[in-house]
């Protein structure tokens, strides 16, 4: 401050004096955009997902009310959570499976609890643009691989919940979840 | 305006675009256009009021993605909002504060307008136009505070649509009209939260008008004296926007200070309680802007005169233009319409500090005094009428005849001649005819 009040003595009031002027337009300018950026993040952080729609993320799920074969559709987090008791069958199917060929690869083990493998938790949403999968009923004829078949874009999944043919880039996705029992799981 | 452009579209887009759809012209010309150099602050609550219009559509908006609009679910979607929503808070806050800060603008506006004769020819229009957006905003504010659908929003609702149950004859068939229902209901609140989400956009229409009406004869200013030359006005960019710009700054801290360290000051508590249609609050009284209009249809003992003298009170502010006799624009050349002005300030203070209280409210707590008519003359029931009675008598006595009477002082013969020289060095002669220099 001192160089200043010494500078204003030497260059004459009617001299403009284009440096603190510019000074003052960006320390304005700085200001206003600091002010603005701040209000600015409530407006956009407000279409997050507020409060009570994330105190509902995670579920519990007795798996023993699925019989051997057979598939039941929870919700989670507002989509379609897939808890498959799959048969011997399936599970030899996706043991099988040379995972260098896969597009996503995984072996069907990483993809279950160890000593679990007759439970196959997936999220039911297709990787490629969202639908829901319908399940084929084990068929492995006209191109399918005894897993899931997509509706919308023809994805198909084999009994692992990988991806296998069609426009979908990854494998289906396993949630975060853990046996907080013998027969039941925690998801989220 | 095109007789003040400079603009020379200078790139070929520029003039590809001129010739078709000239609109960089056009917010040229919006901010070279030459505005008295005398503006004081007093000229800033324009500004500030297009400020606070943005941030009620801004917030109302997001508000209104996260409201529920149903009798069942508007309450608990308000809750809702203030605990579960990012910073909803904060956007509630803003938004119900807001409120309030656009009327403290806006009455600031009006008075201003008033002291300093903005309301006279050429400007009826300009006038209008911005009693219809003052008029508008009541609406709009009232639609609101019945939104978030508790005891006061309900309460509220039903005295509101109730005024309109005096109108003989056909008024209980508008009032069921109004409703939707037997009462204010489901209904009703849902039609209140379409008007209120569409009456801010009339609002900014209107504003475009009031621009557009200003920018024809050119602002007033504090002399009242009209622009007689190139040297008595300044770009309004960049004189204009930055002051205005640094008076909104200082607007945005009174405002943060109520959104911030007391925002449920101008609210009331009731308004936490859900709607019951089967109890009133025990002390109900509408949002602080409208409390002198609640005055003084209280004031009147009579259904009919009480709806009557409170439609006479708006109807009187449209009809200022008309009203006012005097040829001297600025009350600055007035010092007798000064001082009644203060007292029409005045007036209208105590009428909003009566409509807070009971009628039956002592003014001075404690001291016994003798009834007339009705009620004790140490009562807010007679303060109320002492100050209504002030508020017409302004309006419809004092305005038409001062003017005719009053000798006002002498009017500067241009805008430049006070700011330039001592006004006791005022020219000879500007006291002649000061009634023709308006």
């Amino acid at each position: 401050m001192a160089d200043s009040v010494a500078g204003e003595s030497a260059v004459p009031h009617d001299t403009p004096d284009p440096s603190r002027r510019n000074f003052i337009h960006i320390a304005a300018i700085t200001a206003a955009a600091g002010g603005v950026a701040a209000i600015a993040w409530p407006f956009i952080d407000q279409w997050n997902p507020s409060a009570d729609t994330l105190a509902l993320s995670s579920i519990e799920y007795d798996v023993s009310k699925v019989p051997l074969g057979q598939q039941v559709t929870v919700l989670y987090r507002k989509q379609p959570l897939f808890v498959r008791h799959r048969t011997p069958k399936e599970i030899a199917l996706a043991d099988a499976v040379d995972i260098s060929t896969l597009r996503d690869p995984a072996t069907d083990a990483s993809r279950v609890k160890p000593g679990k493998s007759e439970w196959l938790i997936l999220i039911g949403v297709c990787t490629h643009l969202g639908c829901t999968p319908n399940f084929d009923g084990g068929d492995l004829d006209n191109g399918r691989y005894g897993g899931w078949f997509c509706p919308c874009h023809g994805s198909v999944y084999d009994t692992s919940g990988r991806i296998r043919k069609g426009p979908a880039p990854k494998n289906l996705y396993v949630p975060d979840y853990q046996f907080t029992g013998a027969t039941t799981i925690k998801v989220g | 305006m095109s007789e003040h452009s400079h603009y020379e579209p200078q790139t070929a887009i520029e003039r590809w675009l001129d010739a078709r759809l000239p609109i960089v012209r056009f917010s040229k010309e919006l901010l070279d256009f030459p505005t008295p150099k005398n503006l004081n602050y007093w000229w800033t609550f324009g500004g500030i009021l297009a400020f606070c219009l943005g941030v009620q559509i801004v917030t109302g908006i997001v508000l209104a993605m996260h409201y529920d609009p149903s009798a069942a679910g508007a309450f608990d979607s308000v809750q809702h909002i203030m605990r579960d929503v990012n910073y909803g808070w904060l956007i509630r806050y803003i938004h119900s504060n807001g409120a309030s800060m656009f009327f403290v603008a806006v009455y600031i506006h009006i008075f201003r307008g008033i002291y300093y004769g903005s309301y006279k020819a050429p400007r009826e229009l300009l006038w209008l136009i911005g009693a219809a957006i003052y008029l508008t905003m009541m609406a709009t504010a009232f639609f609101g505070y019945v939104l978030p659908w508790g005891q006061m929003s309900f309460w509220g609702a039903k005295v509101i649509t109730s005024i309109f149950g005096a109108i003989p004859v056909i008024g209980p068939a508008i009032m069921t009209w109004l409703v939707g229902s037997f009462t204010v209901d489901a209904p009703t609140l849902n039609r209140f939260f379409s008007l209120h989400y569409l009456l801010p956009f009339v609002i900014a229409g209107l504003v475009a008008l009031h621009i557009w009406a200003l920018h024809v004869p050119g602002n007033n200013n504090p002399t009242g004296v009209n622009v007689k030359s190139k040297s008595d006005t300044v770009a309004f960019h960049p004189y204009y926007t930055v002051k205005d710009g640094f008076a909104v700054s200082l607007f945005v801290i009174m405002f943060a200070i109520f959104v911030f360290f007391m925002p449920e000051a101008l609210g009331h508590v009731d308004n936490n309680i859900p709607a019951n249609p089967l109890a009133t609050p025990a002390h109900i009284v509408p949002e602080w802007y409208l409390l002198p209009y609640y005055a003084i249809l209280r004031a009147i003992p009579d259904k009919l005169s009480g709806v009557i003298a409170l439609a006479v009170a708006i109807g009187c502010l449209f009809a200022l233009p008309w009203l006012d006799r005097s040829r001297v624009r600025s009350m600055r050349y007035r010092p007798q319409a000064r001082i009644y002005f203060a007292f029409f300030v005045v007036a209208c203070l105590i009428l909003g500090y009566c409509g807070a209280h009971e009628p039956d409210d002592q003014i001075i707590p404690g001291l016994a005094a003798f009834n007339i008519g009705d009620s004790s003359i140490n009562s807010m029931a007679w303060l109320s009428r002492i100050a209504g009675l002030y508020y017409f008598a302004w309006f419809l006595l004092i305005n038409p005849f001062l003017g005719l009477r009053e000798t006002p002082l002498p009017v500067p013969d241009s805008i430049s001649t006070p700011v330039l020289s001592h006004p006791a060095a005022a020219p000879a002669g500007a006291a002649a005819a000061p009634e023709k220099k308006g």
